[in-house]
């Protein structure tokens, strides 16, 4: 397991790498999923507030 | 044509783009989960830059999509403006932040690459780094849509006249060419080797099917964003 996680020597290059890629996925797919939250409660605030009156 | 503007009618679309995302999904979050184990565990190190190779199953899928969501967002931007067709330009506003955000992914990893290997994160003098500034250029590029994407005049002009973000982004994709030179300058210097194992080269196809399907997972989602947002101001407009 150590010797996985040293990575021949490069762990301090390849750890980082993955490290970001994965935020960057993880980002991703929050960032998508909010951007629809935020227009689906705009559209619904918007939907009401031509009801109403 | 008839079929082509039924199918393209947003309504359509978002019902579509919400039924299709998980059959990207999941087998995007399979890929990339079976990529990363044969990647780091079951490939073999690399005879000449041992471990540090494995560096490839990251940069190269975030190279690949850098460069992939650029094309869509061109195409999808040329499509809007060359048809007028309103889901085309919400496809291309979707793009920019994913592919602004691997465009980062590839440069920072590429640069942990460089380091081990070339000696230097980032070396403007020499040949190896002729590749980083096309995508310093196309990082550029995202930003500018980046910067339409959020203005609504933008958005309000892009129905009236075709739109200008639309317009600039089909633009730069006369950068392209650049681009892809540069990409094919890397893959020759990274897979300098004739022939890449099997062991090896799975994984990387693993990881690079796997992004391409989170890509398109991803716009769908933001593509349903884009149309609720976009029917919505056209509504809006009209009560006006």
């Amino acid at each position: 397991m150590n010797e996985f996680l040293h990575m021949g020597g490069y762990a301090r290059f390849v750890w980082p790498s993955y490290a970001l890629t994965l935020a960057i996925v993880v980002l991703n797919i929050i960032w998508a999923r909010r951007s629809l939250a935020r227009a689906v409660r705009t559209r619904a605030a918007a939907c009401c507030a031509v009801v109403q009156p | 044509m008839d079929l082509v503007s039924s199918a393209c009618f947003p309504p359509h679309v978002y019902a579509l783009a919400t039924r299709l995302t998980p059959w990207f999904a999941w087998p995007a979050a399979a890929l990339i989960l079976a990529g990363l184990y044969a990647g780091l565990v079951l490939a073999p190190p690399d005879y000449q830059q041992g471990d540090g190779f494995r560096i490839i199953y990251v940069h190269a899928p975030s190279a690949w999509m850098s460069l992939m969501v650029y094309v869509t967002m061109a195409t999808a931007a040329a499509v809007g403006l060359i048809w007028r067709m309103k889901i085309a330009h919400a496809a291309a506003a979707s793009c920019a932040p994913i592919g602004a955000s691997f465009t980062v992914a590839a440069l920072v990893t590429g640069s942990l690459w460089g380091r081990p290997m070339w000696g230097t994160y980032w070396d403007v003098g020499s040949a190896p780094d002729v590749r980083a500034h096309p995508a310093l250029l196309i990082s550029r590029v995202y930003g500018i849509a980046l910067r339409d994407r959020r203005c609504a005049a933008c958005r309000s002009r892009e129905r009236i006249t075709g739109g200008r973000g639309s317009s600039q982004r089909a633009d730069h994709s006369l950068f392209r060419p650049v681009v892809e030179l540069s990409a094919s300058g890397a893959v020759s210097h990274e897979a300098a080797k004739p022939e890449m194992p099997a062991a090896m080269l799975i994984p990387l196809l693993m990881m690079l099917a796997g992004f391409t399907f989170f890509f398109v997972a991803l716009l769908l989602v933001r593509l349903r964003g884009e149309i609720l947002r976009r029917e919505r101001s056209a509504a809006g407009s009209a009560r006006l």
